[in-house]
């Protein structure tokens, strides 16, 4: 018999609410607002009420997938950061830094959107960046 | 009081009567529910006062609905004040919970917080620790009764119009235990729609209350609009003491009234 209280963050959107995903037998069957978080105070939106039920998902997306000829197929991270990298130098140097567009997410951390306009004004020199925080 | 909590916990644990002990844990900086499996665990054991008594309360009876159902032939220990004891003897009733699969390690509530509650008992029936407060003045309910009908109806317009149908009302609620709920049933209630329609929406939660509600308060402390939703509940249960002389959870074995087949009914 395990069960456990998991604190972690809501990852639906970037306001940060706190909350415990209900962990038993490694299985995650529920979510409890965290009481003693100053961001939410022991309060959730529908969505971060029912969090815990992608977590099992069978279509969550585990792996990179390529599509060849057509089909997506599961490949190696190896594989789709080197075909990703390729593919955004050559359309780089045929169409121009501003032909190229990023997208960030509200699901990771802060740091990370950091890096990915990082990314986008160093190395391929675009200002091209939005969000989804359009949810 | 924790000690005497603790010391208790750790004899159930040792002696092996119960497999473990749902409480509350202070882990990471917060106040947690938590299965306390072995003794040593019970040195961050927490009742659930972070900067006030009893800020930190979650429905561990709910929690523990969850473990029972995957380990029905153990038995568990449950961390109660009196409002979780009236949630304990209601689910038994609503054979939600086997009395013989939980032990209930009791604690009082501070007088301030059964005044903050309105609480009417604000004490479990079996105490391991704590001093008795007294019932809580009703006062929210008679508030909102002596306004005119008008004034009423609007008061409560008002606050179900602030809806955003998240659910944590039902989400939070340890009394909340159906399958199938009807405020989830797309013909009875339309799905994309803000607020949900009122007051129909609340009404059917607030009627699915009765004989139900036990009064801890959690619903309205997770509603992320500040709906009275206690004081609409603490209604509910006036009604049922009014009418049916019947307080949930009060009496032990005592069914509510709608969870009663009369066996002659349909004789008649």
């Amino acid at each position: 018999m395990d069960y456990r209280t998991v604190l972690t963050t809501c990852t639906y959107c970037g306001c940060g609410c706190n909350f415990f995903l209900e962990v038993l037998d490694g299985k995650a069957v529920g979510t409890i607002p965290c009481k003693t978080s100053p961001v939410n105070e022991g309060k959730l939106c529908i969505k971060g009420w029912n969090v815990h039920e992608f977590i099992h998902n069978e279509k969550r997306l585990k792996k990179p997938l390529l599509r060849k000829n057509g089909k997506l197929e599961e490949a190696s991270w190896d594989e789709a950061l080197d075909f990703t990298a390729a593919r955004l130098k050559e359309i780089k140097e045929k169409s121009g830094p501003d032909s190229i567009g990023f997208l960030t997410s509200a699901k990771v951390t802060n740091e990370e959107n950091y890096v990915l306009q990082k990314f986008a004004r160093a190395a391929v020199n675009t200002n091209n960046v939005d969000h989804c925080a359009r949810l | 009081m924790i000690d005497s909590i603790k010391d208790k916990v750790k004899e159930l644990l040792e002696t092996g009567e119960i497999q473990g002990f749902l409480g509350l844990v202070r882990k990471n900086g917060h106040i947690a529910p938590h299965l306390f499996q072995k003794g040593e665990e019970l040195r961050d054991m927490s009742l659930g006062d972070n900067i006030i008594a009893g800020d930190s309360r979650y429905p561990l009876n709910k929690y523990l609905m969850n473990i029972a159902k995957a380990y029905p032939e153990e038995t568990f220990g449950v961390l109660v004040r009196g409002c979780d004891d009236r949630g304990l003897q209601a689910l038994y009733t609503w054979n939600q919970l086997n009395p013989k699969k939980v032990l209930a390690v009791g604690i009082t509530c501070p007088q301030d917080l059964a005044d903050a509650c309105e609480c009417l008992q604000p004490y479990p029936e079996n105490i391991t620790a704590g001093d008795c407060a007294k019932a809580g003045a009703q006062k929210s309910v008679a508030a909102i009764d002596a306004l005119v009908l008008s004034e009423r109806f609007s008061y409560w317009m008002d606050e179900f119009v602030k809806c955003i149908k998240c659910y944590g009302c039902s989400n939070i609620c340890p009394m909340c235990f159906c399958n199938e709920c009807s405020l989830k049933c797309d013909d009875l209630v339309k799905s994309g729609e803000l607020p949900p329609e009122i007051p129909v929406f609340h009404h059917t939660r607030a009627m699915h209350m009765v004989g139900r509600c036990v009064d801890c308060g959690l619903c309205e402390e997770a509603c992320p609009s500040g709906i009275p939703l206690r004081t609409l509940y603490k209604k509910v249960g006036s009604i049922m003491d009014d009418k049916f002389d019947f307080k949930t959870g009060m009496i032990r074995g005592q069914r509510s009234p709608l969870n009663k087949i009369d066996s002659t009914e349909g004789k008649k």
